[in-house]
């Protein structure tokens, strides 16, 4: 589980998380929702180390990264995956280096045992004819399959996704929902996934949070948030016209 | 500005600092060093070859022009070309023109790398990026200008032989009489040291730039054209700070 704290961070006089406190559970899909400029990212790259926050705990099954030694902060690092955005793939490597990076660097693994888990984690994520082109070579959706079995290479016990589903079709979107919530329970992961998609917020939302100007303003499930009365959550939820009519069909049931 | 200068300059030590670190696993940086080699020296290597040489000659031509006496021996502008190719030429002027090549290549690379999160991917795997990406670009480059210098030294001494030659301004045997009259080996050694400090600057001073890219591709540009501005200056105020001390 992951213990965030009393969790502040501002950017000059911009004072964008404030205090969020909350828990990160194992097994599940946590999903950080709320509107551009809310805070998700920010709350997101604090947990992954990757911004300082001014003050609170973030605790990694009770251990905590910023009071590490640097040696022990990396081990800390290698539990956890994360999903960019826009992939991060590096470019320069295939598709099987991409994925072997991390082995490489970590592991003391044999060159075909590399070979066979790279296999391994490809053909979890349906990609492994791929193997040998480069990002480039990509569609999008693959393109976040191959960030997924990156991000799962060496087991984490957390996983990260940023915007998992942004800039793919709604077809591909329900294909990298249904994957991630698939090796979330799969493999006992805390995960942890930015998102504004609705659609992956009803699908594969265990565990979700609204943040509201750095503030988390609501928590529940996937299965409560339709039914949910705080006018914040309404207000973001029921927001597009598709969700209007949901509701409406909602309430004449 | 200057409270700007020094603050740079102390983000410059800090960036040095992380580069510095003990690398997680060496033989991964080792790889990455021979790419680098390849990328950064090999692959330079005939444009630096193709400009010696015109450079050569160009300073053969310009040096008769300005030693045409009958009483001084044609050898003369040999033993006037090999001195600026040794001792300014070959170190400063190519250590210049890769500044402009190399560091755009290596800021806008590590600048794309920055924008498309590709850097936070190696620092949330627990790799050190700035010790993977930069470590062994500023190894291959230090490494291989030793190289470079001594390609480009031969280079512009044969275009000056050749242009001398080719032009009638002096006889292959004056060229190479005057190449060896009162050679000083020292001066190859001073300009392979200067070339060794030249190169550091070449590939740190751009990734610094790069690496610290905020924004989109526009700041990926601006990035790599203050890179190579930061770069020159540094060559042209270290070749004159080494020059002093070392020649003087």
């Amino acid at each position: 589980m992951i213990s965030v704290r009393n969790l502040h961070k501002s950017f000059g006089d911009q004072h964008v998380l404030r205090g969020i406190d909350v828990d990160l559970q194992p097994g599940k899909c946590n999903l950080i929702i709320g509107l551009s400029g809310s805070g998700k990212t920010v709350m997101l790259k604090s947990i992954l180390g990757l911004i300082q926050p001014d003050e609170g705990t973030i605790l990694y099954d009770g251990r905590n990264l910023r009071e590490m030694e640097h040696s022990d902060a990396r081990k800390v690092r290698q539990e956890m995956g994360m999903v960019f955005q826009g992939s991060a793939l590096f470019t320069s490597q295939s598709i099987e280096e991409n994925v072997r990076l991390p082995l490489d660097f970590f592991t003391t693994m044999t060159a075909a045992e590399k070979k066979e888990r790279v296999r391994f984690c490809l053909e979890r994520v349906r990609i492994e004819k791929s193997a040998h082109k480069y990002p480039a070579e990509l569609s999008g959706g693959m393109q976040k399959r191959v960030a997924i079995a990156r991000a799962i290479v060496l087991n984490p016990k957390y996983l990260f996704c940023d915007e998992p589903n942004s800039g793919l079709d709604p077809e591909t979107s329900l294909v990298i929902d249904a994957l991630i919530q698939d090796i979330t329970h799969e493999y006992g992961m805390t995960t942890v996934i930015n998102t504004h998609d609705m659609n992956s917020v009803l699908e594969i939302g265990e565990h979700v949070f609204l943040l509201k100007g750095g503030e988390k303003v609501w928590e529940g499930t996937n299965d409560e948030i339709l039914e949910a009365e705080n006018p914040a959550v309404v207000d973001y939820v029921f927001r597009s016209n598709l969700m209007k009519r949901v509701r409406t069909a909602l309430n004449r049931q | 500005m200057i409270y700007r200068f020094f603050a740079e300059l102390g983000a410059y030590w800090l960036f040095l600092r992380q580069v510095f670190r003990r690398p997680e696993r060496f033989a991964e940086y080792r790889k990455a060093f021979w790419r680098d080699v390849d990328a950064l020296g090999v692959k330079t290597l005939p444009l630096v070859a193709i400009i010696s040489l015109f450079m050569g000659a160009v300073v053969t031509i310009q040096t008769a022009l300005n030693l045409e006496d009958p009483l001084i021996p044609r050898y003369y502008i040999a033993i006037a070309v090999r001195e600026s190719i040794l001792l300014e030429f070959a170190p400063t002027i190519v250590s210049l023109i890769l500044a402009g090549i190399v560091g755009s290549n290596i800021s806008g690379s590590l600048g794309n790398m920055r924008i498309t999160e590709q850097i936070d991917a190696l620092e949330v795997m627990g790799i050190n990026p700035a010790g993977f990406l930069v470590l062994p670009k500023i190894v291959a480059n230090v490494l291989f200008s030793p190289i470079l210098l001594i390609f480009s030294m031969s280079g512009g001494l044969v275009g000056g032989y050749l242009a001398g030659w080719w032009l009638g301004l002096l006889s292959p045997g004056e060229f190479l009489l005057g190449l060896r009259l009162e050679f000083q080996p020292f001066y190859i050694a001073y300009s392979v040291f200067k070339m060794t400090v030249f190169a550091f600057f070449i590939a740190s001073i751009p990734s610094f730039f790069g690496y610290r890219v905020k924004g989109g591709p526009l700041e990926v540009g601006h990035a790599s054209t203050q890179a190579v501005i930061a770069t020159i200056l540094s060559i042209i105020l270290f070749n004159y700070i080494l020059t002093d001390l070392i020649l003087q």
